[in-house]
């Protein structure tokens, strides 16, 4: 089926399904129900999941393949917010241009930056990236105004020429759409107490993640693939059977960029907005933790990663103290209060907290992120239900850490 | 002429703390090979470690004072600092204002503990382990700490003063035959840079003339034959974190008067000793503490006027932009050694 091998092409269809059932997978709760802040199912933040999927699927294609750790992607996703936010001003507020124009511009300044950084190797190579994040973070936020906006960042405005729309009338805002469908759409559908949103925005960006995903597995499974697995492994070694392995790199550098351009188009598409602090460093940290976290060098590893990091920025951090008090008034009232006490520190406004704690017990425990606990469990329940642990599963688990 | 000779000195101080940064990620990295992400943090340790101390000395109980009236009209409540009550105000508010230089002394113990912990801890772990995951378990640890500290502290910047007799600055201009005031410069920056002078110097001498820091230079080039004369290298490596976690601790220590500590400046110093330590050469202990003046020097005089006329933006990338230059052209950096981290 579309050119995968059975089990790619069952993951493949997993994913497909997760992706277009998240409205109700991600509402389990009831609207009225205590639980219902664990619900995730708003159109904002499944946008922001598969958004964020698209920019991680891309790091790994660099990271989990080649090896590179790069400190610096998220200048790849600035430029392609404002290559899109550029075409919605000049152009047209259809989504279709912006999304062109934001994967090419971010493929070509990754063409730059690639071709320079890839002359080193190892930890100069992650200086080399940040350093060149560093800068188009500076210069968009000083020199670069008149084309970013510096520090208040960019909106359509009423007045731009979008030579293809029509003259706005004065004061509507305009919103970004597919030939007449809005991005904020939505459809809503009440079953008894629950409530699902399908957005128009979450299905086209859904649709994009996929078709990101379909292409990384296609790129994992080709003889590309396998040539930056060699680079990973050992490129000495690669360089002494005569191959150049630059090229092969720089491609998979560039077609990492052009991800995350694509996820800068997609976010500006959905909240036509853009600002200089999108390309800080810590926000090309945040994806190299969700590529960390999710498995690096496995296919689903890095969408579960920026499903888990963001659910954990838009769930978690909400958490406060009285809805903890709420949960444990049960509890007899002093070891209440010492509950209540013991993990407020962990929640709220400190789940960068727990998000570095878990970071660190990943790099530590687990090598292979998220996917690797779920095959070692998978392995344990396996061993269990045969009776006894088989030794090969567990190598197997233990492999894609490498 | 001034006007060179002010840039240079303005940037003595920034290119003090880049300086004593990075010679600490060099002894770590030339020691154990390990690249330690999480160094910023202990820098802003050593800066919270003078605004703890801060703390603890200014505690105060409450009296009221019937004979004043606050503005509502109630008797004014009167805090009075423990150590003001013990020793007379005298003595009490010259301690609390000497917060800072008697922080190092706070600060010292509590950072050569937290290297101990850190390295016997969780690095200990990582020597075999592939760069790349060093990078990510400290940068992870960074996070952490730096959360731990924001949990405690607040995220606002927290002011930290230094004592009164160096609230001033000096007329530079005048001392060196200049006209009075073309040159100011804040004393408690002079000192800065006279501290990190010492301390660096402090630490070349270590390792220099004594017999440790001799058996740790031995380390640094052969490990393994030094481990086979029978030396326990290890713990000694384990002393050197303990001792460039207590320079990083250090500079921020003094750095908190220059600028008031909040829970992210480590990792806004981390970034750039970063840069300045690749571009020193990796392992190269001159070459750290060169490339931090260099480059604290060259920022402020891209941010001259004239310079920013020429070249817009140019104080805000010119260090990325030096740094791209030299990894590209040299490949061990300034001062880097044959062989260490070259590829």
């Amino acid at each position: 089926m579309l050119k995968l091998g059975k089990k790619d092409a069952g993951l493949f269809l997993f994913v497909v399904i997760i992706t277009l059932l998240a409205p109700f997978i991600l509402n389990p709760f009831p609207e009225s129900s205590a639980f219902a802040q664990f619900n995730a199912g708003y159109p904002d933040l499944m946008q922001r999941f598969v958004i964020f999927g698209i920019f991680a699927i891309g790091f790994n294609i660099l990271f989990g393949l080649t090896g590179y750790l790069s400190f610096g992607h998220a200048a790849f996703l600035g430029v392609g917010s404002y290559a899109a936010i550029w075409m919605m001003k000049l152009l047209t507020m259809n989504v279709i241009p912006a999304i062109i124009a934001s994967v090419i511009f971010a493929g070509l300044f990754s063409l730059v930056v690639g071709y320079i950084s890839l002359r080193r190797s190892g930890i100069y190579f992650s200086i080399l990236t940040l350093a060149f994040a560093q800068m188009s973070f500076a210069m968009a936020y000083s020199v670069l105004t008149p084309i970013t906006g510096g520090e208040t960042g960019l909106q359509p405005k009423v007045n731009d020429p979008r030579i293809f729309d029509g003259a706005l009338a004065e004061g509507t805002t305009p919103t970004a759409g597919l030939f007449g469908v809005k991005m904020r759409d939505s459809l809503e559908w009440s079953v008894g107490d629950w409530l699902f949103t399908f957005n128009f925005g979450y299905y086209f960006a859904a649709i994009m993640m996929l078709a990101a995903f379909y292409v990384s597995i296609r790129i994992f499974r080709s003889p590309f693939g396998m040539m930056l697995r060699g680079v990973k492994t050992n490129q000495q070694r690669l360089n002494y059977t005569g191959l150049n392995s630059k090229p092969y790199t720089l491609a998979a550098f560039v077609i990492s960029g052009m991800y995350a351009g694509l996820a800068g188009g997609l976010l500006v598409a959905m909240d036509t907005q853009v600002g200089p602090e999108r390309m800080f460093w810590t926000a090309s940290g945040e994806v190299v933790l969700m590529a960390i976290l999710g498995g690096a060098g496995t296919l689903i590893g890095p969408v579960l990663g920026a499903g888990f990091i963001k659910y954990m920025e838009n769930i978690v951090s909400k958490i406060n103290d009285t809805i903890l008090h709420q949960w444990f008034y049960w509890l007899p009232d002093g070891l209440e209060d010492a509950v209540v006490a013991m993990i407020y520190p962990f929640i709220g406004k400190g789940w960068h907290l727990t998000l570095g704690i878990m970071f660190m017990a990943v790099v530590i425990f687990l090598p292979g992120g998220l996917v690797e606990g779920g095959q070692r469990i998978a392995g344990w329940v396996r061993g269990r239900f045969r009776g006894k642990e088989s030794p090969t599963s567990g190598k197997a688990a233990g492999t894609p850490a490498e | 002429m001034e006007v060179i000779l002010l840039q240079i000195l303005n940037g003595l101080d920034k290119g003090s703390a880049y300086a004593l940064i990075a010679l600490g990620l060099t002894l770590i990295f030339g020691t154990l090979g390990v690249v330690n992400f999480a160094h910023g943090a202990l820098f802003m340790l050593g800066a919270f470690c003078a605004v703890t101390l801060n703390r603890i000395l200014s505690l105060s109980f409450t009296t009221i004072d019937d004979t004043k009236k606050d503005f509502l009209g109630n008797p004014l409540k009167v805090e009075t600092p423990y150590i003001e009550a013990w020793f007379g105000p005298e003595i009490g508010g010259g301690i609390i204002a000497w917060s800072v230089p008697l922080s190092i002394l706070f600060a010292i113990p509590i950072m050569v503990l937290v290297g101990l912990v850190m390295e016997r801890g969780l690095i200990k772990h990582f020597y075999k382990r592939p760069h790349a995951d060093q990078i990510l378990v400290t940068f992870g640890l960074a996070i952490v700490l730096q959360e731990v500290v924001k949990y405690f502290y607040g995220a606002n910047p927290i002011p930290t003063p230094a004592p009164p007799v160096f609230a001033g600055s000096f007329d530079f201009g005048a001392a060196v035959g200049f006209d009075p005031g073309s040159i100011i410069y804040p004393y408690w920056r002079l000192i800065y840079f006279v501290f990190a002078a010492v301390v660096m110097g402090a630490v070349f001498i270590f390792l220099r003339y004594t017999t440790f820091g001799m058996v740790v230079r031995a380390g640094m080039a052969d490990r393994e034959t030094v481990g086979l004369l029978g030396i326990n290298i290890d713990r000694r490596f384990t002393i050197m974190f303990a001792l460039a976690a207590c320079v990083a601790g250090l500079a921020g220590v003094m750095y908190a008067p220059i600028n008031s500590p909040n829970y992210h400046m480590g990792m806004d110093f981390l970034v750039l000793s970063f840069v300045v330590v690749v571009v020193g050469g990796m392992g190269s202990l001159a070459g750290a503490v060169a490339a931090g003046f260099l480059l604290g020097i060259l920022e402020s005089f891209a941010s001259l006027p004239f310079v920013v006329e020429i070249i817009p933006g140019i104080n805000q990338i010119i260090i990325y932009l030096v740094a791209i230059v030299v990894l590209l052209t040299l490949p061990r950096g300034l001062m880097g050694r044959k062989g260490v981290m070259e590829d």
